[in-house]
């Protein structure tokens, strides 16, 4: 059989499967389309939410970054994973107590104030929609990979899949998918990383083969250290150091964390299970899932730059594998053969005295029409040209996308068929859950936060799910106009954008509204404001108004800027809250009543009697 | 806590038991905070700390694992580890306190 029989198999299933979930568990009323009717389990909730956090950024681009950059990844790997200990310790128990699924509507009856929620929805349509365009780009870059197609086509394709069964089924149809989709995204990760380790390092357990010893080639030498050796070789910096600044470093990964505390997709997850309890115990499954992941992603982020490099580097074109042409046809890799000796040869920035190690001139490979005449199409070793001139002020000949690297990883070491097909199927998996969670959220703040709780308070339970299905089409269709045309080259790179401007809006405003009984609606509306102006400006100014690096506030790059955003944000609001009157009684009640266990309240106590002269429970931190 | 005496007890306890009702509630809260404040150093201490602020002289200075240094090693796999490990320790920790202050919903 050949490789795209496995994969219509691998993925007609994967399909057929997620579709039939959705259907069969069809969301019949608003309870049920928001929380699923708030019955499940913890543990599978637990998958459910794992699925949802990882996204096509994790699975496809994450790996491919740490292959490039090595320790400078890391900012990912903690930023997503410690975001979620922020989330579940600070933010979850909190407002699954108060009980409004929707992060603006917590704030808008938090904050007693209708401007306090329109601005909580216009945030989180601007963050869902950022992050909903990388999973786009995701699905994009998949289907283009697997069916040869053009990455519009790619997107188109995916758009549709996410609309069918998210906009149906609502979040019942959701989680059960998610389910199935995150056993099928944790077999597609691990299983070619096991064999990938039993190659080079002889160890089955990934994760120890990082750590161990390099053993394909005699001597045997610590697998990093050759990693180190091979980087520096060809004239990039060493593996396991970094290039980016520590400030810079503490930025990103601060700003990834807290945005990752404020988004609005993964705290309604937490609506799904029974009480707190169960929340508890279902986000330690969920980071237990997450973990899968997330720790072998630097295994194979590793492992793949040892095979990519010693399969292509130094390699004449005419015998390089199959794979490579295959990437070469949709984009994703290309060669310039600038000293013509037919050979691929890799060099890193360190090879030139300009320090850049640009294969091309320009952002991004282009190519000439398809029908110019052939000897623009193709080249003396059948290679695909480029309409880009070479960049000849270095030896670099090799330009590929971060992220291809975990799709082309088992090509690069020869795995079966089959394996190859599950990743693929995963791939999608991952794009296809996030982009449903994301949907929903986005589509659930327009019809219920805006229509129901500002336009048009009479709608009737029906009315408002079929806003939201409506909401959740034009959503969709902006997306995919998008992920056709990504406002960044790599997916890791859009969706930490959309986690800046979480952190820089929803993170302030949420724990302020937790912890604190000062903070009023003119604190949290001018926090809200100021922090996601500045972060959105900084962002468009230096990634599509071409600003300068040389200009950065601090050196901070725009990765990092939403933790800056996200200070403002809360100097902005402690400042004009107790510059302005603070907030009713019934608030500080509120407020009190978040902190305090059920119980004791179903029985009748005066929340008043909780004023305690101490302060305690309410501005404790 | 004086003012819960003027009020009308709403579930027909005596007064004394509310009182004290009121008291264990400030008291659970208290706890609650403390446990996050306990928790919280440690996410701090083993992702930025170890893994960014103090990485260059861990690397140097602390054992390695495997073939790994240390600060890399946190940076990459070992601050996720950690976190599962704070997870479970505030699950079992406010279990307990759910469970000392008998709290069910």
């Amino acid at each position: 059989m050949s490789q795209d029989v496995y994969n219509f198999i691998f993925i007609g299933f994967t399909f057929g499967l997620y579709i039939f979930i959705a259907v069969t568990s069809r969301a019949s009323s608003t309870k049920e389309y928001y929380t699923a009717g708030g019955g499940v389990s913890p543990f599978a909730n637990g998958m459910a939410t794992a699925a949802d956090w990882m996204s096509a950024a994790t699975f496809i681009s994450m790996a491919g970054t740490i292959a490039i950059s090595g320790y400078d990844a890391s900012r990912f790997l903690m930023g997503w994973t410690g975001g979620f200990v922020l989330l579940t310790v600070l933010m979850v128990p909190y407002l699954r107590k108060f009980g409004k699924p929707t992060v603006p509507d917590f704030i808008g009856d938090r904050y007693y104030s209708k401007v306090a929620r329109g601005v909580a929805v216009v945030c989180a349509i601007f963050i869902c929609m950022t992050y909903i365009m990388g999973q786009m780009r995701g699905v994009g870059v998949v289907f283009s990979q697997l069916f040869g197609i053009k990455i519009q086509s790619g997107v188109l394709v995916g758009a549709s899949i996410v609309f069918l069964y998210a906009g149906l089924g609502g979040m019942k149809g959701i989680t059960y998918t998610q389910v199935a989709q995150y056993c099928v995204m944790a077999m597609a990760y691990t299983i070619p990383a096991i064999f990938i380790a039993i190659a080079l390092t002889n160890h089955f357990i990934p994760q120890l083969g990082l750590i161990g010893d390099f053993t394909a080639e005699d001597p045997k030498v610590p697998f990093l250290q050759k990693l180190n050796n091979i980087n520096t070789e060809l004239g990039f910096s060493e593996f396991t150091a970094g290039k980016l600044g520590k400030l810079n470093m503490f930025c990103i990964t601060a700003a990834l964390m807290c945005g990752t505390a404020g988004l609005p997709h993964v705290i309604v997850r937490f609506f799904t299970v029974k009480n707190v309890a169960s929340v508890r115990k279902s986000a330690c499954w969920t980071l237990l899932f997450i973990a899968v992941i997330y720790v072998t992603a630097p295994t194979i982020g590793a492992f793949s730059r040892v095979n990519l490099i010693t399969t292509l580097h130094e390699s004449s074109y005419e015998t390089a594998p199959a794979w490579f042409k295959d990437f070469e046809k949709t984009g994703q890799m290309a060669w310039v053969d600038k000293n013509e000796d037919g050979k691929i040869q890799y060099f890193g920035p360190g090879k030139s005295e300009a320090n850049s190690n640009a294969v091309f001139i320009g952002k991004g490979p282009s190519y000439p029409s398809d029908d110019a005449p052939e000897s623009q199409l193709v080249g003396e070793y059948g290679q695909r040209l480029l309409a880009n001139k070479g960049d000849m002020t270095n030896p670099n000949e090799l330009w590929f996308g971060n992220d291809i690297m975990v799709m082309a990883n088992p090509h690069m070491a020869g795995l079966p068929m089959w394996v190859i097909a599950l990743l693929m199927a995963g791939c999608i998996a991952a794009a296809l859950s996030t982009a449903a969670g994301l949907l929903l959220v986005l589509s659930t703040s327009i019809s219920h936060d805006l229509m129901k709780k500002i336009v048009k308070p009479t709608l009737s339970d029906k009315e408002e799910v079929n806003y939201a299905r409506a909401a959740s089409f034009i959503a969709l269709a902006v997306a995919a106009y998008f992920g056709i045309n990504p406002p960044s080259a790599f997916i890791a790179k859009t969706v930490a954008f959309a986690f800046g401007l979480a952190a820089s809006s929803f993170f302030p405003t949420l724990l302020a509204g937790i912890f604190s009984r000062r903070v009023n609606k003119h604190g949290a509306i001018a926090g809200m404001l100021s922090g996601i102006t500045f972060t959105i400006s900084y962002i468009v100014y230096f990634q599509f108004l071409g600003g300068s690096p040389k200009d950065y506030l601090l050196g901070i790059t725009p990765e990092g800027i939403g933790f800056v955003g996200m200070l403002i944000n809360f100097v902005v609001t402690f400042v004009v809250s107790y510059l302005t009157p603070p907030p009713p009684i019934e608030i500080k009640h509120m407020v009190d009543e978040i902190h305090a266990p059920d119980r004791l309240l179903a029985a009748g106590v005066d929340t008043e009697s909780l004023e305690d002269p101490d302060g305690v429970g309410g501005e404790g931190i | 806590m004086s003012d819960s005496s003027s009020k009308e007890s709403v579930d027909g306890l005596p007064q004394p038991e509310i009182t004290k009702r009121v008291e264990r509630q400030v008291c659970y809260v208290r706890s609650s905070l403390r446990v996050i404040l306990c928790l919280l150093p440690f996410w701090f201490l083993i992702s930025f700390g170890c893994g960014i602020l103090f990485r260059d002289w861990l690397d140097e200075h602390a054992p390695k694992i495997g073939n790994a240094p240390f600060g890399f090693w946190m940076a990459q796999q070992g601050s996720i580890i950690g976190f599962i490990i704070l997870l479970v320790v505030y699950a079992v920790w406010m279990n307990r306190l759910d469970r000392r202050y008998r709290i069910s919903e």
